[in-house]
């Protein structure tokens, strides 16, 4: 089991490249999520990137150059939450192995014990209690296939939902089934990719649900977009935009 | 130079993701596997123990393997098993030919073996006018229907029952058409048996070879196993040199893991242990045993500590069962016969990247592998490797093919993609252009692909770090 900060004071939040890039909402979100919880957040402005991509496309002195500059960023003996179960994966268990033999190791290993994913943190270091705002509503969740297996918080996104008295939560038949996207494999093997989404859109269906809620935004692009392509009636959100608008009322960029 | 043909990927991906009845058969079959080995590996905590010991056998072995494949065939001479040494799939062949000739041998009769599959045996065999008869039932199905195995452990699996009966029907002289079951089943051991009665020599795989005792074990289903090695006068036994463990003891926890991970039992039918040709005063058995030991670039594997976790396989084909990938397109369209995730590591180390290196692109990296791999091999961690190789300028680098897919435009992009995501401002500024530019896009490259199937993503009008920018946050 994982250890946590207790009454943790100040985070640094690590908004991911494409949080930043197409969901900045979601990004938001989290930070205004921890600091409504009195957290202190730091947000370096010059963070891009984990550097995933280009590490598993086969590029390991970019993604090293890119990994670099974030632990940089990142000095302080601080948490560093992320809205992203593969995003934290990476950071957390494949920087030490992605510098293996590197002279600053120990530096490295100890930046990645301070990354959490953003449920898990909100669960089980701030314990966060959340009253729903929100009407009635039906949802199912997606995991990433990193949030489950790397991270292993798919337990503390889904009681999040369930915390929320006027949501219910259908579960997936297939959750542990990847959606498809796998980054560049969405790419290099298309055909295959919108076989695995076609499968995850009709499980999605099959709920009932009216919105599909995850915790990463690689899944949440896959996924949503290939749902539009088909001109489907249920929407995509990643679970801090979603929890905030819940609890508050309001969209966090409103 | 690639020892099999290389693989059309592509092509074979199409071909399967059409055909509706070879996936429906396929998904129905591994949602049952899975099911079977979650059944039978319920105690989380004890698995993972299990596997964690699994691993350390595994590195155990390999980490000695020149010693350990030195005292297997002390062990085995000494036992009366006759060892054979072949460096390439010809040399294996041929050496099985060769022993077939010394006893003037024309019928062969097989248990399940992948390194006969992988050494193609059955043709070479029958274009020397040997007549190789597959006896699992599995193999024996895809035997008559002319097609190589679709799954490591069954190979069969693409077929339904219907397809079955079709096949034994046009393929088994004087077999009546039927649907049943158990009639099925006894057509196939009718023709079995006489096989098995007039057979010279028998064929085998070998799941573990003990060092220490020089000791064959192989596990089934269907007593073929036990017919082959014990029936016919002549017994070979076929190994990749990567399934020695060192000692007796290791068999129970290797067995209890390779068995409930490949068909969800606690134990196979049969457990045979082969140890000697029979004896003066022993009834049965055979009289004359033989061990072929391939390594057919095994060797070369071996030589890489990283990619030397590829050899802990023990074939249980958990992997595939598991792999959303395989799932989709099935065996075959992985051209080689060891398909899924450990296909997708061990064929462009065999064959070469140019060949098979396509392979390792076939995989979201959603590591279902990795977390049910009874030894624990990295699977995820070896498929990058192998894409980093595909692409390295490394001239050290060990895999044949190294570099096979660098191009500049691929290298420019991460290069920039690198520059861009280290000096924030230019970041800032071309998301800031492509934020602009939006929908605009060309859809070409990457994005053509994309928009095939999902609608293009759309860059925020103002990114994260412009919107925190309203909050208060430290920026630091």
């Amino acid at each position: 089991m994982r250890t946590y900060p207790e009454n943790p004071q100040k985070v640094y939040f690590f908004g991911t490249c494409l949080v930043n890039m197409f969901y900045p909402e979601a990004g938001l979100a989290g930070i205004k999520l921890l600091q409504q919880h009195g957290v202190q957040v730091i947000f370096p402005s010059q963070q891009t990137c984990c550097g995933q991509p280009a590490y598993n496309s086969g590029f390991p002195d970019e993604a090293r150059r890119v990994a670099r500059k974030q632990m940089d960023l990142f000095y302080k003996d601080c948490p560093i939450v992320v809205p992203s179960g593969s995003c934290a994966g990476m950071m957390r268990h494949h920087y030490p192995k992605l510098f293996a033999g590197d002279p600053r190791l120990d530096e490295i290993r100890s930046f990645s014990e301070r990354i959490y994913e953003l449920s898990e943190f909100l669960v089980h270091a701030l314990g966060i209690k959340l009253e729903d705002q929100g009407p009635p509503l039906k949802v199912t969740w997606h995991s990433s296939c990193h949030a489950l297996r790397e991270m292993a918080v798919t337990q503390d996104s889904k009681a999040l939902i369930r915390q929320l008295q006027n949501v219910e939560l259908v579960e997936l038949q297939d959750e542990v089934d990847c959606c498809g996207f796998g980054g560049t494999f969405a790419v290099k093997q298309p055909a295959i990719s919108a076989v695995m989404v076609k499968d995850k859109i009709a499980d999605i269906e099959q709920t009932g649900a009216a919105r599909l809620i995850t915790g990463d935004c690689g899944c949440l692009m896959n996924i949503s977009g290939a749902m539009q392509y088909q001109n489907k009636s249920i929407r995509g959100q990643h679970l801090a935009e979603f929890i905030w608008e819940r609890i508050n009322g309001n969209s966090p960029t409103g | 130079m690639a020892i099999h043909q290389p693989v059309d990927f592509e092509n074979n991906v199409s071909r399967a993701l059409k055909d509706t009845q070879l996936i429906r058969n396929i998904q129905s079959a591994m949602d049952t596997l899975v099911l079977k080995r979650k059944t039978v590996f319920s105690d989380a905590a004890e698995i993972e123990k299990l596997r964690a010991l699994g691993n350390s056998i595994k590195t155990n072995a390999l980490g000695k393997l020149p010693e350990l494949l030195q005292q297997l065939e002390e062990k085995c001479t000494a036992n009366g098993i006759q060892v054979h040494w072949a460096e390439t799939i010809p040399e294996a062949n041929q050496l099985v030919l060769d022993i077939m000739k010394s006893h003037g041998a024309t019928r062969l009769v097989k248990g399940k073996s992948m390194v006969s599959e992988e050494m193609e045996l059955n043709a070479y065999l029958q274009a020397h006018g040997i007549e190789a008869l597959e006896t699992d039932l599995g193999e024996f199905i895809i035997q008559l229907n002319n097609e190589t195995p679709a799954h490591i452990i069954v190979p069969a699996i693409h077929k339904n029952r219907d397809q079955i009966s079709k096949i034994f029907h046009d393929n088994i002289p004087d077999a009546p058409y039927t649907e049943n079951v158990d009639e099925l089943n006894a057509i196939a051991r009718q023709t079995l048996r006489k096989k098995f009665e007039k057979a010279d020599v028998g064929l085998s795989g070998v799941n573990f070879a003990v060092a220490e005792t020089g000791t064959l074990c192989l596990v089934e289903n269907e007593g073929n196993g036990r017919m082959c090695t014990t029936a016919p006068p002549v017994h070979i036994a076929l190994m990749g040199l990567e399934k020695v463990i060192e000692k007796l003891e290791e068999l129970p926890p290797m067995l209890r893991l390779l068995i409930g991970s490949a068909t969800g039992q606690l134990i196979t039918t049969y457990v045979n242990m082969i140890t000697s040709p029979r004896k003066p005063g022993e009834k049965d058995g055979p009289k004359e045993v033989h061990l072929v030991i391939l390594d057919n670039g095994r060797s070369k594997i071996y030589a890489d500590p990283q990619r030397r976790q590829t050899l802990y396989c023990i074939r249980c084909g958990t992997c595939l069962s598991h792999c959303p990938v395989y799932n989709r397109i099935g065996g075959h369209a992985y051209g080689y016969i060891y398909p899924g995730p450990i296909g997708k590591i061990l064929n462009p180390q065999v064959e070469g990247l140019e060949a098979a290196g396509v392979l390792a692109t076939a995989s979201s990296l959603c590591n279902a592998c990795e977390e049910v791999c009874p030894v624990r091999i990295p699977i995820p961690e070896l498929i990058r490797r192998i894409r980093n190789e595909s692409y390295s300028n490394d001239p050290d680098s060990a895999v044949a093919g190294h570099g096979y897919k660098r191009n500049w435009i691929e290298s420019l992009t991460w290069k920039m993609w690198a520059v861009a995501n280290t000096y924030p401002l230019l970041n800032a500024i071309g998301l800031r252009i492509l934020g602009f530019l939006g929908a605009k896009l060309p859809k070409v490259g990457p994005l053509k692909h994309w928009t095939r199937y999902r609608k293009a993503p759309e860059f925020a009008p103002r990114s994260l770090h412009e919107l925190v920018k309203q909050i208060g946050v430290d920026h630091e």
